[in-house]
Order: C-alpha cells, then structure tokens, then sequence
C-alpha cells in the first residue's frame, strides 16, 4: 500500500494536527481564573494548577485559523481550476469546491469559538473547557470526511462522527435538565435515521454490487423500486442532517436545550456540510434518479418552509425561534438541490456562506446577552430557577435604550436572514431562486417567495421588541469583551460586504463546473 | 438444504420491522435503543449477506464491520446520556422527557 496517499488528505490531517495538539494542551494548560480553579480542585482533594500557562480562546482560534489558511491556499496559489484529488481508489475526493466548502466549515467554526469564550469562563466550566474544542473540532473532521467521501462507507463515518460526539456536545451542561432531555431526544432521533439510512445503503449494495459513487451511478435505474426506496432512505438519513420537515422534530427541543454556542454550531456548520453531501450524492450517484427525487424535494421544500415558518410565529423561547427559523431556511438552502445544475451547487455554497453569517451573528447576540443577564438574574432573584430556560424574545423589549450598538448589529443580521436587499442574505436567496427558476420550477419559487414574506414578518417581532416595545426591567448595558467583538466584526462584515462584492460568488461559481 | 440470499433479507426485513414498531411503541429509552440497535443490525446483516450473493470483493463484510463499531460507539454514548438523565429524573421514560415542548 501506498502510504503517500494520506497526504492528500492534507486539510483532514491538518486538523487532526489541531485536533491533537489541543488535547496534548489541555493536559498541561488549565483554566484561567486560577482562584477559582484553586478553589475547586482543592475540595475535590487535587493539587491546585499553578504556575501553568492559559488554555483559553487564543490557542484553538489561533491554531484552526493557521489551519484554515493552511487549507486555502493550494486554492489561491495555483491560478487554474485544480482538479480533483482522489486517495485510497476513490475512497476519498477532494475537489475544488470541497476545499472550499471546508474553508467555510472552519471559518464558521472560528466565530464559535469566539462566540464561546464567554460562556467557557464561568467557573463551573473551568475543568471542561478543553473538552469542548476537542468534541468540537471531531464533529468538524467527521463533516470534512463527509464533504469529500467518494465511497458510502466513507461517507457513513464522517456523518457518524460529525453526530455522535455533537450529542455529548448537546449534553455539554451537565448538571442543566435541558440539556440532558435534548441530548437524548437528539441522540435516539439521530439513531433511527441513520440505522434507516444503513439500512437504505445495503439496499443499494445489493442492488449495484458497488458502494463507490462512481460505480453506482451507471447501475442506477429509476424503474428499480428497490433502489427507490433506497433513494428515500437516504434522503430521509440526510434530512435529519439538515432538519428538512418531516425529519425535524428533534431541532427546536435540541436547540433550545443546549448550550448556545453547541446550537449555533448544530444551526450552521453541520447544516451546511450535510447539504453539499446531499447534491454530490443525488448529482453523482442518484442523477439517473433526478426526476423521482425532485419529485420528493418539491413537496419536502414546501412543507419545510411553510410550516416552519408558521411555528416560528408562535415562539416565546429565543432559541426556539431560531430553531424554527433555521428549519426554514434548510428549506430555502435544499432549493439549489432541485435538478442538481452546477449553478444550483454555486447558490447552495454562497447561500451557506451567507446563512452562517447572519446567523452565527444572532447566535452571537443571544450567547452574550444570555450570559450578561443571567449573572443579572442570578443576583436579583437568588435562585437558580431562570438560570437554564434561556431568554425569551420579550426579554428583549427595550433592548436598543440599553445597548444601541448590539441591537443594531443584530437588526442586520436579522434582516439579512430575511432577505432584505442591501445585505447578503438578499443575493444568496436571489442566487437561489434564480438556479431553482432555471432548473424549471417555478411554482416552488413563487411558494418560497410568498414564505419569505411571512419570515420577515416575524423577524421583525425581534425588531420591533428590541426598538418599540417598552420594558421595565430591560436588559441592563454591558460591554462585551474582545473575542465577542471580534466574532461580531466578521459576521457583520459577512453581512455587509459578501452580497455587495461580487467577486465572492464568482469565485465559488468558478469551481462548480466539474460535477 | 441450500440457504439461499432470501432467508437472510426476510429475517432483516423482520429485524427492520421489529425495530421500528419497538422505536415508537416503546416508552423506556433503553427500550428504546434496543430498538434502534435492531434496526442496525438488520442493515447489518443485508451487508453481510448481499456480500456472499455478489462474491466480488469484501466491501459489504468490511461495512458491516465498521458499521459494528460505530453503533457500539453510539450505544456508549446514549446510554451515557441516558444515565445523565436518569440522574436528574430518577426515572428513563420518554413520557417524562418533557420540558421542552412545542
């Protein structure tokens, strides 16, 4: 065997690199508030850690972005379209477009860790903190695997390992009901749909013979119902992924119960990579099969969004709403699927770099205020019982009097997410409905058009309670710390500056043309 | 007497249909997962045994293989979290999963 191979896994390898350094790191460094560390590992009759240097949000930041840039740069150096790299007989593809499908995974996962850092410094964190980059970064591996698998039993790792060690993540609060109750809803929901899955896939090896997508793709025929329903199975493993409708029953109560920053990495990055899976696998293996799945897609879409977009409406909880907002705008990121053209995969990838944006910017609201004010409450209510319910939209009201600045920033990225036209979020759905039109369904892009105005009605119930309503006991005025400010600043420049410049979506759209 | 492909994908089928009925019936999460592992291992055996029909290769046997390995994995960590929620409960119905609702 030919052990070069690995190296042409560079951006996985680079990441376990990441990956294992900060575990090695977590070993030899601890938490920064040394007293209350002291403090700690004294009762638990452990030498206190002195003397030892920080592991805190600089080294993982600093670390997976030398892994980013790391990962980019073959992409920018080399001035022609790079072709596809393949190892292990096919086993593992990297194209152009995979490549830069991960830079955006990371680059999401950068603001996480940013948004993070606030709510890592609590005391009762001090002794996990290093746990979290860990789990975190193993979902991201399982995500890069899945990204660029050309095999099913590739693929089924990578989607195994981007979900297995998010359920700890969901749980990450031990001592939180909430967290608990989502991470089991999550963990046995995630279960079923991919043994259903599993179960798709062996159908499809015994009908190919073969579980490379190459080798499977000319043994596909639509009329084979076998294969039909393994086409459903798969749909049905990997709309779990991307909470499309029928399979979303899990999103609100898992987002709402976890931590903030495991919600907005559950609410992008692993969304975003299971919907590139999703067109390379209908594009390569499923295309003879494209006018059955469009079929599926067509009512899945409409149904994902209008009805997401209707629970979203009722919502008290924040988080909750988030949740019901990002169901439905899986709807909106599915739409690039319908006849798997290659402008359809350039507005999926430019849609995805715009929804993580946007939303990643709100996430990063919520997380700073949900930590802000929970010191707050904890003080003037002495008891813990508003502690782990999170904030609720009427929390807000008189939110711009208390911080002007935050409420603004969230005001564009809210709208942003619902398409108002001077911000990204505007071009990415723009993008999208065009490649949908294209491809020739026009009723689904005037359905997704009337829902878009239904979505900004109720972002704009955050609005008007952040500007209009009046409060008595208003979140007080604080001042949030670098990392915040630094993740806010990337995200508001996503917001403004990716739609505005169109140099973004060329240069995605430049890479679209191998599949 | 020749087994042929036939008996095994009848008893996955069964598998498959055992585990999902026990999925949405079933009110222990334990129960539960017991299910699920049914279902796993229905694939399971449709891997093995479409392996022996093709003769080409071990792919179905090297995936059923892994696919072991990674629902032990998950197994670990449900019953992780079950006993996490059994801590705070000091019960493991789904009935009693609900806080979090609509």
């Amino acid at each position: 065997m030919d052990y070069s191979q690995f190296l042409n896994m560079s951006q996985e390898l680079s990441l376990l690199a990441v990956i294992l350094i900060l575990f090695v790191a977590d070993l030899f460094m601890c938490a920064e508030d040394t007293t209350l560390t002291a403090h700690h590992s004294q009762s638990a009759g452990r030498p206190a850690c002195r003397n030892k240097s920080v592991l805190r949000t600089p080294l993982p930041v600093i670390l997976l972005t030398l892994h980013t840039v790391l990962g980019i740069a073959p992409l920018v150096c080399s001035s022609c379209c790079p072709t596809d790299i393949t190892a292990f007989g096919g086993m593992y593809v990297s194209s152009a477009m995979a490549i830069v499908v991960k830079t955006i995974l990371s680059v999401g996962t950068i603001i996480i860790f940013l948004t993070a850092h606030e709510w890592l410094k609590q005391p009762e964190m001090a002794n996990k903190q290093g746990e979290y980059y860990t789990l975190t970064l193993f979902t991201l591996l399982g995500m890069y695997f899945m990204v660029s698998a050309g095999h099913f039993l590739m693929f089924f790792i990578g989607l195994e390992l981007a979900s297995v060690p998010m359920t700890a993540l969901i749980a990450y609060s031990k001592r939180s009901q909430e967290s608990a109750e989502a991470a089991a809803k999550y963990i046995l929901t995630a279960l079923f749909s991919s043994g259903l899955m599993l179960y798709g896939l062996s159908l499809l090896y015994g009908t190919t013979g073969t579980l490379y997508f190459a080798g499977i793709a000319s043994q596909i025929d639509a009329t084979n119902l076998v294969q039909l329903a393994a086409l459903v199975l798969f749909i049905g493993g990997i709309g779990f992924k991307i909470s499309l409708v029928p399979f979303h029953l899990w999103t609100a109560d898992a987002y709402q119960g976890a931590p903030t920053a495991v919600t907005s990495y559950l609410s992008v990055i692993s969304k975003g990579a299971a919907a590139f899976v999703l067109f390379v696998v209908l594009a390569k293996v499923f295309s003879p099969m494209i006018e059955q799945a469009n079929l599926l897609f067509f009512w899945v879409i409409i149904i994902s969004i209008t009805l997401a977009n209707i629970f979203a409406v009722r919502q008290k909880n924040i988080k909750r709403f988030m949740a019901f907002s990002a169901i439905s705008q899986a709807g909106y990121l599915v739409l690039g699927v319908m006849g798997a053209t290659p402008q359809g995969l350039t507005a999926i990838v430019y849609y995805l770099l715009v929804y993580m944006a946007a939303n990643l910017g709100v996430f990063l609201i919520i997380s700073i205020t949900e930590q802000r004010s929970r010191n707050d409450r904890l003080v003037s209510q002495s008891g813990g019982e508003c502690s782990g319910k999170g904030l609720l939209i009427s929390d807000y009201n008189g939110f711009y009097r208390t911080n002007p600045k935050l409420s603004f920033l969230m005001t564009l990225a809210l709208f942003s997410l619902a398409g108002i036209p001077p911000f990204a979020g505007f071009f990415s759905k723009f993008f999208m409905f065009m490649a949908a039109f294209k491809a020739g369904f026009v009723v689904l892009v005037f359905i997704a058009l009337v829902n878009t105005v239904i979505s900004l009605y109720y972002y704009l119930l955050i609005v008007k309670a952040m500007y209009i309503n009046p409060s008595d006991e208003p979140i007080a005025p604080f001042k949030s710390d670098c990392y915040t400010r630094a993740g806010l600043a990337l995200c508001t420049a996503g917001v403004l500056l990716v739609g505005i410049i169109s140099w973004f979506y060329t240069y995605i759209d430049q890479f679209s043309f191998g599949l | 007497m020749n087994i042929t492909i036939d008996y095994f994908l009848i008893l996955s089928a069964i598998m498959l249909g055992a585990g999902m009925y026990g999925f949405f019936t079933r009110r222990n999460t334990l129960a539960i997962l017991i299910s699920v592992e049914l279902i796993l291992n229905a694939a399971d055996i449709n891997f093995a045994a479409f392996n022996r029909l093709c003769q080409n290769g071990l792919e179905g046997y090297v995936f059923t293989l892994f696919s072991i390995a990674i629902a032990a994995a998950e197994t670990a960590i449900a019953i992780a979290v079950m006993i996490n929620v059994y801590r705070m409960l000091k019960n493991n119905f789904v009935d009693e999963l609900d806080t979090l609702k609509w």
